[in-house]
């Protein structure tokens, strides 16, 4: 077309990028590549090719890493580490400094290469992935310089595994590795096969950015080779992103190895527009949300949900939408959607569509290029949330939507799902729309805006949709823990013997515990009890013995209470804490005198009660200053990080702490608004359920504590296992770890362990304290941005 | 919902007064943040270079009011605009553009009452409009039946375009009803010419306060939309103009009536001039990138146009004395 032409038609013109430069340096590397390790390159496994997805053309061979080469790996990196840490914050700050200024250096050229890899559009790879990456690296080199002096009491783990996938090859990897590097770990990252390239160009350019060598070593290949990566026992710490079906294996196939494990998994996520929302603006996030990056995202706006009364003139609007999108080469700059990953994954999501009718989904009237792995914008409207596509996360660009008559039943529907990463809230009215910003469970929320992301903002989900968080103070925490406490930490008396065979003497006063269940004291389902004997051996009374079907009913109670719980003021539930303590006070006699015949020693007993009636007033201290933070994001608006309770919380108290265990643990769980249940140490089970009346004297609502007592080897599965509990605590140090942590992964439940020592001294130990509340709360990022005039 | 698509004969004509409905002023939203994110993304979404772009500034070109609006303008002033008016661009560059055969010329000149009948003068023969600010320009404050005196002078005089200025009182009250009223008076007094009814987005507080003028002027009938007099301390950009474009969607949806929009003031660059050409082709569709439907309000804007398609022929940077002065 010429001059005249344009003229007449005010048609666009391709405009494509070049992708010489990034050819050349695959071309430069006789476009074949291999593991790093230690800054040296090793080709010895099976290749396969790196293919462009929107022409199918070869870009480069990969050559898989072979165990022996993962095992070098993992070697470089334990070598690496020692003096990596050992650098020091402010070392380490210049480094990432350095990498930071080396992204923003060779920007275009890793826009380019891809763009080329994953068929995204340059646009995007260019304005949005880059400059995210470099601001991440940015962000960090501030975090390394401040970990030292700020946080002297935590450690890194040593060497992470890292997996990250296809969808943001460079971002990923700067999520992942920016704060385990500077935390001070080392690291081996695996990126997806289909997508090595960025991840090997970065390796290549960081090592002459002056990272030392073996700190940053990648692993290429399939999911065997990340299987194998995650399970070394050379392995301390897992990060993985990626679906939730990989998740859960990971999490059972690492279960009990004592590795740290922070998982950002799937979504389908909620995009709720009210009906005085900015109805256009709202049309034009949804092409932010769904069909950014092919709709190819973990936090994909991607179940829409409309108030009835705009429902009709919305789809309208959407649909012309949808039409003017531009289809074609990823490396034209007027492109907004690229290519799906690869031929098998967009049959994936075709296969999923066989679930609707054809005459259901409507298809944008957009031009698709002929060739290459391209999907229409697609809708899906008015499903009900019965569909299994209300459910299943697609990762294409297919949008459902249903409508809601009620902010209720918008948060209702906006919940009933397995996942819990992200939602999107679009309201002109502000108490509307921070309403359904606390009541959605997900880990990150936008109001009237999408997919908005930033290094000082925490990014990760609730629920199946994973935990940990990637960015800010709380994406730091998931690469270190407390430092090992000193030898001098907290003795406990030895755990009670367990009962003799002897024939037990005749009581003189019969006093049968029960369980306790929604503030009510009940008899236990199965309709056993066993004798609790003294330190001596005497009979001290009965304990029910609590079975599958006591616990189902402890959790229905424990759930039913925990969003009033949750709602009421934090300063209440303090002073529900302080009056519990009041009361445990006035037994204090009776207490001594219970754990004294439990456990023999009147000193140590004496001593347990008064650090039980500490930890009730250190936990109701914190109720209302364990506070969340204002994240200063570049943004006309605020990003709220807000400490959300996780709901229900499960708790296995120790034997050795039979008093002070469950009153800890209640304590810290229910301050910050969660409820419980408590499963009693089965040996010395008398003092918990002697709480029960100190509970009823203390204004604690029913169900928010709910105590059981019973065999553990019946209890602790059920609940680990039970859907409905969000976090498993257990007091009892690491026994069992590897039952419970598999049998958790079922709905991946947070789950949290910690010695019965130390317990004794917590009001000294502030780390301590407040490991027990971040283990007691998710962060939910709120993200509001403002302005008007 | 009407496509953009479909063309009937009720869209190809003018828009009506239509009756006053305050639900549509009440429901109206426009979240800034929202449309800021949008407005900054546009260019980013669609690059239009070389070729294109030759062609697109000359498009441009043709949707120019070429304007002048001082104090000191004399008959001679306007005669030497509308010669520009009339050749815009060099004869040797539209020649190697490929253009000599096409009519090229601004949309129209736009000068004060007092200087209509020199500039119907010197366009005589041509077939570009005068346009006329009127209804006491800038500040609207002049009583209301000297203004709609000054409408009808300014017809009579030859102006076949009047852009009005509204009451921003009335918008800032949200007295709308008050300001449908005066524009439908505005409206009648032109007659056979076309209205563009001034917002002064600038002063109107919020973007929200736009979109509900927006509605106010298209109810009342106007022919164009337009953000300023060029005399408000924020002028056209690009938020106000997704928000106007959007009320101008909305309407066309309703009615099946186009409303063209007009950006004034602030536009000075060939590449500002782009991103509103873009904005305008992905919110109306390219039917409004006409000059019945589209016009920029400008005075420099042409001078960087020219230089631009300079530089897309010679290959070298161009500068202001070589291309004739308006």
């Amino acid at each position: 077309m010429n001059v005249k032409d344009y003229f007449e038609n005010m048609e666009y013109a391709p405009a494509p990028e070049s992708p010489k430069t990034a050819l050349d340096w695959i071309a430069g590397r006789n476009g074949c590549f291999g593991t790093q390790i230690a800054g040296i390159e090793h080709r010895s496994g099976p290749a396969f090719q790196a293919l462009n997805p929107a022409t199918g053309a070869p870009l480069a061979q990969i050559h898989s890493t072979t165990p022996e080469e993962l095992d070098l790996a993992i070697k470089a990196a334990r070598k690496a580490q020692p003096d990596w840490q050992g650098l020091g914050g402010p070392g380490r700050a210049r480094v990432l400094y350095a990498l930071a200024r080396m992204v923003q250096r060779h920007a275009r050229l890793f826009a380019v290469l891809e763009t080329l890899d994953t068929g995204k559009p340059i646009r995007e790879a260019r304005d949005q992935d880059i400059p995210l990456v470099a601001r991440h690296f940015y962000y960090h080199a501030g975090l390394a310089q401040l970990s030292d002096s700020a946080q002297p009491d935590r450690a890194p783990y040593g060497v992470c595994a890292q997996v990250i996938p296809w969808n943001f090859p460079l971002l990923m990897l700067a999520w992942k590795i920016a704060p385990a590097l500077a935390a001070g770990n080392a690291v081996v990252l695996k990126p997806a096969e289909d997508t090595c390239l960025s991840a090997l160009l970065f390796a290549e350019l960081a090592d002459q950015a002056g990272l030392p060598k073996g700190v940053l070593n990648l692993v290429l290949g399939d999911g065997a080779v990340g299987a194998a990566l995650v399970a070394d026992p050379g392995i301390d710490k897992v990060a993985f992103t990626g679906s939730t079906e990989v998740g859960r294996e990971i999490a059972r196939a690492i279960a009990g190895q004592g590795k740290g494990l922070s998982l950002e998994l799937g979504g389908k996520s909620p995009y709720i527009v009210c009906a005085d929302a900015d109805l256009d603006s709202a049309v034009e996030g949804l092409v932010d949300a769904i069909w950014f990056n092919q709709g190819q995202v973990c936090c994909a706006g991607s179940r829409l949900l409309l108030q009835e009364g705009i429902a009709e003139s919305f789809t309208a609007k959407l649909r012309a939408r949808m039409d003017k999108l531009r289809l074609g080469d990823p490396l034209d700059k007027c492109t907004d959607m690229g290519a799906m990953i690869s031929p098998a994954h967009r049959d994936r999501v075709m296969g999923l569509l066989d679930q609707a009718a054809p005459d259901q989904i409507h298809r944008a009237a957009c031009a698709l290029p002929e060739h290459g792995t391209y999907l229409p914008p697609m809708l899906i409207s008015d499903l009900d949330p019965a569909h299994p596509l209300m459910q299943q996360e697609i990762f294409g660009p297919v949008l459902v939507s249903t409508t809601f008559r009620t902010l209720e039943e918008a948060a209702a529907l906006a919940n009933n799902s397995a996942y819990g990463l992200a939602a999107t809230i679009w309201s002109e009215n502000i108490n509307q729309a921070l309403d359904l910003a606390g009541r959605v469970r997900a880990g990150v929320i936008w109001v009237n805006a999408t997919n908005l992301f930033d290094a000082a903002a925490g990014f990760g989900g609730m629920r199946e949709s994973g935990f940990g968080r990637e960015g800010g103070w709380e994406g730091l925490g998931a690469y270190t823990r407390p430092c090992p406490a000193p030898a001098s930490a907290g003795t406990m008396p030895a755990a009670p013997a367990a009962p003799s065979d002897g024939p037990a003497e005749p009581r003189a006063i019969d006093r049968t515990a029960k369980l306790y269940i929604g503030g009510k004291q009940t008899r236990p389902d199965s309709g056993y009890s066993r004798p609790v004997l003294g330190a001596d051996g005497s009979p001290l009374g009965d304990m029910g013995l609590g079975s599958r079907k006591d616990l189902r009913n402890a959790v229905e109670a424990a759930r039913k209470a925990q969003s009033g719980w949750a709602k009421s003021t934090a300063a209440l539930r303090a002073q529900i804490l302080y009056y519990m303590a009041e009361n445990l006070s006035a037994r204090q006699d009776e207490f001594t005198a219970r754990l004294t015949a439990m456990q023999g020693d009147p000193a140590q007993a004496a001593g347990e009660v008064e650090a039980a009636l500490e930890a009730l007033f250190t936990f109701a201290a914190w109720a209302d200053k364990y506070d969340g933070a204002v994240k200063p994001v570049p943004l006309r608006g605020l990003a709220l990080a807000v400490q959300d309770p996780l709901g229900v919380i499960g708790v296995l108290c120790p034997d050795e702490a039979p008093l002070l265990g469950p009153v800890t643990a209640l304590a810290a769980a229910t301050a910050m608004g969660n409820t419980t249940v408590l499963i009693a140490s089965a040996r010395a089970p008398l003092a918990a359920t002697d709480l029960y009346q100190v509970l009823d004297t203390s204004d604690m609502p029913g169900g928010v504590v709910n105590i059981l007592t019973g065999d553990l080897a019946d209890m602790a599965p059920a609940l680990a296992q039970h859907r409905d509990v969000d976090g498993l605590w257990s007091l009892r140090g690491d026994e069992n770890l590897k039952d419970l942590e598999s049998w958790a992964a079922g709905n991946l439940k947070r789950i949290w362990h910690r010695a019965p020592a130390g317990l004794m001294h917590l009001t000294r130990d502030g780390a301590a304290q407040r490991d027990f509340l971040a283990a007691a709360c998710e962060i939910k990022t709120i993200w509001v941005p403002y302005g008007d005039g | 919902m009407r496509q953009d698509s479909e063309i009937t004969s009720e869209s190809l004509a003018r828009n009506p007064i239509a009756g006053f409905d305050p639900d549509r002023i009440a429901g109206l939203q426009a979240n800034r943040s929202a449309i800021e994110r949008r407005a900054a993304s546009l260019p980013a979404r669609r690059s239009v270079k070389g070729t294109a772009q030759a062609g697109w500034l000359l498009r441009a070109i043709t949707m120019i009011d070429l304007t002048t609006l001082s104090g000191d303008d004399t008959p001679g002033r306007v005669r030497r605009l509308c010669a520009k008016a009339r050749r815009p661009l060099r004869d040797d560059l539209r020649a190697a553009l490929g253009m000599s055969e096409t009519p090229l010329q601004t949309g129209a000149v736009c000068v004060y009452h007092e200087m209509v009948p020199h500039a119907v003068q010197a366009l005589a023969g041509s077939n570009i409009p005068v346009a006329a600010v009127s209804t006491g320009f800038p500040a609207g404050l002049s009583p209301l039946k000297l203004r709609i005196a000054e409408i009808r002078d300014s017809v009579a005089a030859g102006a076949s375009e009047i852009d009005i200025v509204i009451s921003r009182r009335h918008a800032l009250t949200s007295d709308w009803e008050r300001l449908y009223d005066e524009l439908c008076q505005f409206r009648e007094a032109c007659g056979p010419a076309h209205m563009k009814a001034i917002l002064a987005t600038g002063e109107l507080g919020s973007l929200r306060r736009v979109a509900q003028a927006s509605h106010v002027a298209m109810m009342a009938g106007t022919d164009f939309i337009k953000t300023s007099t060029g005399k408000e301390a924020v002028n056209a950009t690009l938020p106000v103009s997704l928000v106007m474009t959007r009320a101008i969607r909305d309407h066309f949806e309703r009615t099946g009536y186009r409303v063209g929009y007009k950006p004034a003031g602030g536009i000075s660059k060939a590449k500002d001039a782009l991103s509103y050409l873009v904005l305008i082709k992905e919110e109306l569709g390219p039917h409004w990138l006409t000059p019945e439907l589209f016009r920029f309000g400008a005075s420099s804007l042409l001078g960087d146009i020219e230089r631009q398609l300079d530089h897309h022929i010679s290959g070298a940077y161009s500068a202001a004395h070589l291309h004739p002065m308006g």
